[in-house]
């Protein structure tokens, strides 16, 4: 049963857990993920994406924000305890090689499952070039370990808190624009931010690889949940990627997906979250 | 419509035995029995909760209905079940009242029989051959040979008379079993009976494959897969949900590097077909077994206490005419859908699903639109199902699956309006288990190329059945399979040089 080793905040409403998982930690490789389930009986299965692995451990990381039941179930663990089933390593490994320079960019929490492929890029020798992007500096996440990584380092921010006041697709137009030019682009974060650097990079005719983060039942090809139109073709992220051609990708079908279950989602967070909060708020304003 | 209450049922029947008692029954007194009818829940109360439908016979029905078979020496029957159980000689012994012998002799063939007899296709295969259901020219009319599986398994299990089988001495072999599915199962329980250890992967949190995750509790109560799933653990069976092999682990990993002997792949047909008409990846289309699963093995039905959500809707389409089809229609009324169509390109005739399946279906209010082609999913602004346009068909020629194919009349186009749609017209196996196994042949529909009588694959020492060979089939087929292989896995392993345990 996988225990949880370590647990730390990582920003408001980021949490790192490393938790036991020997099988997982050995196969696993960039670009990968698992499905997470905090409650036998009742609980959701999610996916989340694998942030970092020790095999000699028999670990794996997960970064996740608190958005819907089951993060905010996983954010009231504490070390020691089990979560009930994790399953993986699963989709497909993204493609790695010596491609010369590669652009990784990185926003919000998917900083999180970029790590891993810019730990793999860097073994393969190649040069890289780090964009990462937050709302605000205390969103930041893992900047340490990616400053460790990358050749260049650029970090954004929607309100300038810290580095750059700005949106991550101005620097990539940038660093798109130089001589020569990159080889390859990765770009993970909200859809809204990889559809916007796709377009960015699309004139400079860039490959440009995104990592889907989908609605998933099993994680395995069964459900058809997270099926995307990519160039003009239906293919399931789960098995199919979570990598795929960013300038094939049909963005805006995927938002309109994602939304599927806002209502839901809304209500349970306010439940999840919104609730504790405001009860804790009560106790303190009645003490 | 309304069902004679089960007590009525029960009533009428045991009159009925005691008036045949003292004189032994010519063939043409058996043919006068009425046919047995299932005591159900009536549908304007089963719609509301998911529990059994069919409630089961009550022993004296289940006498009566036993006291039907003509005990045919030629057994048509046997002929007919796909694992050749000797139904005459379980029903004799269930018209006699010995329900215990009853369950031995169906345990000889069949390790499922209350998942077989709640499941099966019966009136495509043993009731079809029944000379009663032909004497009286109506193959509704046979006899009840699942209802009686059923029972007698279930008396069993509530008598809490079943031992698991014995096993043998260990032998020190390791079988890698994958899948945890009807296959799987009998996989696992032969094998382990010969004192191999078995290792059963199932890549969900909980094991029965599609027992759990497809068929919906009212129609095979979760708890009878449980008590499945306990036999095994009893005989030692060790159960490892939460590993997909292929991913978490390859399958020559396991026979090259973890010490297993032969692996079975019974990995079951999950991946869903689409329509591949335009607007199919609006939001509200669903796949059966996305639809399913959510409200089975995530219990989405139970909306006070799941994290599954479930789309709301309240005018819901389901596109086939399986059995697949028929749960996912039921379900959403269950969900609290308003109103549920059915859109089936040919007609009732043709349709895959179980009589019974269709005949609930209607009792409880799901409409049927037969010759009917869905063309395209029309959505609105916001990317959300409005409804589904639809062609009318007539009957043609017969097509390569020998039924009458659909044809399309032009001009008659029109709209079903719906919030969801939902999609059950088959699946095809996973492919990840070939896509990460070197040299494991598939067909060009994926399915896994199999020695038809040892079910042995394209590798040595690698065995498969079920959906994973025979495409989307039945519980008892994929039994079958199971059982033919588990026997060469058996068979090879007993080659083998001895090792101790």
């Amino acid at each position: 049963m996988p225990k949880i080793l370590e647990k730390r905040a990582l920003a408001e409403e980021v949490f790192l857990l490393r938790v036991e998982a020997p099988e997982i930690a050995r196969e696993r490789k960039a670009g990968q993920f698992v499905m997470v389930q905090a409650d036998l009986r009742y609980g959701e299965r999610i996916p989340l994406t694998i942030a970092d692995a020790n095999p000699a451990e028999g670990s794996i990381t997960l970064i996740f924000q608190t958005v819907g039941r089951t993060t905010h179930r996983l954010a009231a663990l504490n070390v020691g305890d089990i979560i009930h089933a994790i399953l993986g390593p699963l989709g497909r490994p993204t493609h790695i090689e010596r491609f010369g320079t590669a652009v990784a960019v990185g926003g919000g929490i998917g900083i999180a499952p970029l790590h891993p492929i810019v730990q793999a890029l860097k073994a393969a020798g190649n040069r890289l070039l780090v964009i990462l992007g937050a709302r605000t500096r205390d969103l930041l996440i893992l900047e340490d370990r990616m400053a460790a990584l990358a050749d260049e380092l650029i970090v954004c921010t929607d309100d300038g808190s810290k580095g750059r006041k700005g949106l991550v697709t101005e620097p990539l137009r940038e660093l798109c624009a130089r001589t020569p030019k990159p080889d390859i682009i990765f770009a993970i974060g909200p859809p809204i931010m990889m559809k916007a650097c796709a377009e960015t990079t699309r004139p400079f005719a860039i490959p440009t690889v995104v990592s889907l983060n989908t609605i998933m039942v099993d994680g395995t090809g069964m459900c058809g949940g997270c099926r995307v139109t990519v160039g003009g073709k239906t293919r399931f992220v789960c098995v199919d990627g979570p990598e795929f051609d960013g300038h094939q990708v049909d963005f805006d079908n995927m938002m309109l997906r994602l939304r599927a279950y806002k209502e839901q989602e809304d209500a349970a967070h306010e439940k999840c979250h919104l609730e504790p909060q405001l009860a804790r708020l009560e106790r303190k304003s009645s003490s | 419509m309304s069902h004679p209450s089960p007590d009525a049922l029960r009533r009428e029947a045991a009159e009925r035995l005691t008036a045949l008692q003292g004189h032994p029954l010519t063939p043409r007194d058996r043919l006068a029995i009425p046919p047995q009818e299932m005591p159900s829940r009536e549908p304007a109360e089963r719609i509301r909760h998911v529990e059994e439908v069919a409630l089961g016979y009550s022993p004296e029905q289940a006498r009566l209905e036993a006291l039907r078979c003509l005990q045919c020496k030629n057994a048509p029957c046997v002929e007919g079940c796909p694992v050749r159980i000797d139904i005459p000689a379980f029903i004799k012994a269930l018209a006699e009242g010995r329900d215990a012998e009853a369950m031995a002799v169906i345990r000889r063939n069949s390790l499922l029989p209350a998942v077989c007899g709640r499941v099966c296709p019966q009136e495509v295969q043993c009731q079809e051959r029944c000379t009663v259901g032909k004497a009286l020219k109506d193959v509704r009319k046979a006899v009840s040979i699942g209802r009686l599986e059923r029972f007698a398994a279930d008396a069993e299990r509530q008598s809490g008379r079943f031992q698991p089988p014995p096993v043998k001495p260990e032998t020190g072999r390791r079988v890698a079993v994958i899948g945890s599915g009807p296959a799987g199962i009998t996989v696992a329980a032969d094998v382990r009976r010969e004192g191999h250890a078995v290792t059963l992967f199932e890549a969900f949190h909980k094991p029965g494959g599609v027992l759990v995750y497809g068929i919906p509790e009212f129609r095979l109560p979760k708890a009878i897969v449980e008590l499945e799933m306990e036999t095994l653990l009893a005989m030692g069976v060790e159960i490892r949900t939460n590993f997909l092999v292929g991913r978490t682990r390859r399958l020559e990993n396991l026979l090259k590097e973890d010490g297993y002997d032969a692996a079975f792949i019974g990995a079951g047909a999950g991946l869903p077909r689409f329509l591949e008409i335009e607007g199919e990846n609006l939001v509200g289309v669903f796949s059966a077994n996305e639809y399913l699963t959510r409200a089975n093995l995530m219990r989405a039905f139970d909306r006070q206490r799941a994290d599954t959500p479930i789309y709301p809707a309240r005018r819901v389409i389901v596109v086939g005419g399986g059995n697949v089809a028929m749960d996912a229609a039921r379900m959403a009324l269950r969900l609290g859908a308003e109103e549920v169509h059915l859109v089936y390109r040919r007609t009732e005739a043709e349709m895959p699903a179980r009589i019974e399946e269709v005949e609930h279906a209607k009792e409880e209010g799901v409409r049927f639109h037969v010759l009917h082609a869905p063309r395209r999913v029309i959505g609105n602004a916001a990317g959300r199902v409005t409804g589904l346009e639809c062609i009318r068909c007539r009957l043609g020629e017969p097509d390569a699956s020998g039924r009458p194919a659909p044809v399309e009349i032009p001009g008659s186009e029109y709209v079903i309006e719906a919030d969801a749609v939902i999609v059950a017209i088959g699946n095809e196996p996973n492919p990840l288990i070939r896509q990460t196994t070197p040299g494991l042949q598939a067909d060009r529909r994926g399915r896994l190329i199999v020695d038809p009588t040892t079910g042995q694959t394209s590798l040595p020492r690698v065995y498969a059945g079920g959906d994973v060979v025979l495409g989307s089939a039945t519980v008892i087929l994929a039994m079958g399979q199971g059982r033919q292989a588990a026997a060469a896995i058996n068979a090879f392993l007993a080659s083998l040089p001895p090792r101790s345990a």
